[in-house]
């Protein structure tokens, strides 16, 4: 990454930022539903990994978890917010909401609530990747308590097997809800249960964009030059609870002390600053623009846009007209 | 016409849908080199190679997800789970993924697979190779189920399934593969909704499918020459979503009906076929409707016991004459 690119970097993680403490705003406004999920304290996982695949072009796959992964492949970020308002304008059409967000042009093939279903879907992308020839790559972004599904090891193995353009990225938060990793799980190292699949593993510090961004340009070269998958473990923290209802009580306050200190939005700022590549007043105004387009585009767009029509509650269930249904064209 | 058994009929379907579009893809267990358990894809490894005719490991779930997120991407799977028993395992992504994606993604993103499994009572195999799962799938919005009874609608549908842009599950019958009949020498797309009258008749409506049409053509036989009733046998191939108005029309008809399914009772495609007649001809019924339908009972080894679990026609004629007051 040259220095434009850091500071582009930095602005989206810092828009990531911004963007999810607004949709829990928004939420304890009842302004959105149902369970949410946001991503503070992960920006630089995925930012480090898009950053070195093809946002738009790659197809990508992940949990509930997913509102900045969707922005990252391209996602506009108001047809975001409009779905979590549950609008007609937004990326599901207001019929997936904050765990199923989905924009297909950009090859965001959505998120799923099911911890580990995406794992076996990504597998079957890559192998239709591999059909049809193309040089595109799935990444699948999954949490570290989902390797604990069947899926993980099953869509490892057929991964390996049939040597598919698939990387598996775990973004290692240390928790599955409240339970850590070490109560539910025999081997913490989540890289090491991978190698029994004959699958190439490494582990990064998921805090620092710059190491995930290296480290994913192996991951992803490996994947794309056509020598199967790869599964890349970045360890991170979420600052916030797992989703709304989580007062985080399980947590040592010094482990949250600790990560809070590893903030991946201030170990860039701060380099780029020592370097002279950015002032703390550029940062700032960075971040007003920022906040000024979330209330006064983003929000409004959300609040303002329909609500889906009644009429159409069924539309979208099965495909429409499709001829084969009566026996083909008559 | 010429007369094949299902397995064949089966057997044609993907070879034809495999030869004309490289992304039809077939997978499953022992599908490939060693054939299919029911011979489905006899030949298949053999003429389409390794890529198209995928032997793969034995994790149901999984490979029923990788059919469904290569068909994110416009291959067409035609994923066989070896018995029905085993598809409680890929329920997830059957369910959750497949039936869902293409409403959750505001029709963004469709799951055209086809997932055939066989499934009913045959001999002796106990009580975890013997499920009979119709009624599950046919609960589900965003799922298509179809059922069929002889090869020419084992073609025809899937045929059809290989095509439709939706998610369709095919429930064969692990003792019908064998069964003879004629399928047609040309292409065929056999319909993926309405209903078939396999036999017509005016004084009762048996509504069978897959194999409990076969009790019901047999019952009508033994009814006319025994009886004097002439049964009308409508052949429900299509589970869900279901014909209402084939089920409407014919019992508007005979003014009397009886469901016949393998499965037990509860929550079953006899209580939804009741449900219909209810809410679309309950004033033609001339008698309350009635369900003949299997034990509530995980099925037995023993092969008295089995046989007792199940519905046979001989039940199906009883049930009639009980109901015409005979
Ligand atoms: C199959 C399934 N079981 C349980 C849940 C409930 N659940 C939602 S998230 C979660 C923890 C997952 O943790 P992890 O995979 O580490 O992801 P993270 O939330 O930390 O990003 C659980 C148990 C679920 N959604 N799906
Ligand atoms: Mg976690």
């Amino acid at each position: 990454m040259n220095s434009a690119d850091k500071k582009r970097v930095l602005r989206e993680m810092l828009f990531a930022r911004r963007f999810e403490e607004r949709c829990y705003e928004a939420y304890v406004e009842r302004k959105i539903g149902g369970f949410l999920h946001l991503y503070p304290g992960q920006e630089a996982c995925v930012h480090g990994v898009m950053e070195a695949a093809r946002p738009g072009h790659d197809y990508v796959i992940t949990g509930y978890r997913d509102h900045i992964h969707a922005i990252k492949c391209g996602c506009d970020p108001k047809a975001v917010m409009a779905e979590l308002f549950g609008k007609e304008t937004g990326c599901s059409k207001g019929r997936g909401g904050s765990m199923h967000l989905f924009d297909v042009a950009h090859r965001f093939m959505g998120g799923y609530a099911l911890v580990g279903g995406p794992f076996p879907l990504a597998v079957g992308m890559a192998k239709a990747i591999k059909m049809k020839g193309g040089d595109e790559i799935a990444i699948c972004f999954l949490g570290d308590a989902a390797n604990n599904q069947g899926t993980f090891h099953e869509s490892l193995n057929m991964a390996a097997l049939w040597k598919l353009p698939v990387l598996f990225v775990c973004e290692n938060n240390l928790y599955g809800i409240g339970t850590r990793i070490d109560r539910s799980t025999a081997v913490v190292d989540q890289y090491k249960r991978v190698c029994g699949y004959g699958i190439p593993a490494a582990q990064e510090d998921g805090q620092d964009v710059e190491k995930v961004y290296a480290a994913a340009r192996v991951a992803v070269e490996h994947v794309r030059g056509g020598n199967g998958p790869y599964f890349l473990e970045l360890l991170t923290y979420r600052y916030r609870g797992h989703s709304m209802s989580d007062s985080n009580a399980y947590r040592p306050k010094e482990e949250e002390r600790m990560w809070s200190r590893r903030d991946p939005i201030i170990i860039l700022r701060d380099r780029l600053i020592e370097a002279g590549e950015l002032t703390m007043d550029e940062y700032k105004r960075m971040d007003d623009e920022i906040l000024h387009e979330i209330e006064h585009e983003i929000i409004p767009f959300a609040e303002q846009s329909p609500e889906p029509p009644v009429e159409e509650l069924e539309r979208y269930v099965l495909a429409e007209n499709d001829p084969w249904v009566r026996g083909g064209a008559r | 016409m010429a007369v094949m058994m299902m397995w064949e009929a089966i057997r044609r379907a993907h070879d034809e849908e495999m030869a004309r579009d490289p992304l039809v893809i077939a997978m499953g267990e022992d599908i490939g080199v060693a054939g299919g358990t029911y011979k489905a894809t006899q030949g298949l490894y053999d003429k389409y190679g390794p890529e198209r005719v995928i032997d793969t490991p034995i994790s149901e779930n999984s490979f029923t997800g990788v059919g469904i997120g290569a068909s994110f991407l416009g291959v067409r799977p035609i994923i066989e789970i070896m018995s029905v028993n085993f598809a409680w395992l890929a329920l997830d992504q059957i369910v959750n993924t497949a039936a869902k994606v293409r409403y959750m993604s505001g029709g963004q993103l469709q799951a055209p697979v086809v997932i055939r499994s066989p499934g009913g009572t045959a001999h002796q195999l106990g009580a975890q190779h013997s499920a009979r799962m119709e009624k599950v799938f046919m609960g589900i919005a965003g799922l298509r189920v179809v059922t069929p009874s002889n090869p020419r609608q084992a073609y025809g549908l899937l045929k059809s399934a290989v095509r439709c842009d939706d998610p369709v599950f095919i429930n064969e019958h692990e003792l019908m593969y064998n069964l003879k009949g004629e399928v047609p020498d040309e292409e065929y797309f056999h319909p993926l909704e309405g209903s078939e009258v396999a036999r017509e008749g005016r004084d009762v409506t048996l509504f069978g499918y897959n194999i409990s049409v076969h009790w019901c053509l047999q019952a009508a036989e033994t009814l006319a020459r025994e009886d004097g009733i002439q049964a009308e046998v409508v052949d429900l191939y299509a589970l869900s979503p279901l014909d209402r108005e084939g089920i409407r029309r014919s019992v508007a008809k005979t003014h009397r009906a009886v469901v016949v399914e393998e499965a037990e009772a509860p929550v079953g495609v006899g209580a939804e076929v009741m449900a219909v007649l209810n809410e679309e001809c309950f004033f033609e019924l001339d008698a309350p409707p009635v369900r003949v339908s299997a034990a509530m009972v995980p099925i037995p080894y023993n092969r008295r016991l089995e046989k007792a679990a199940i519905p046979n026609p001989q039940r199906v004629v009883e049930a009639v004459r009980r109901l015409l007051g005979r």
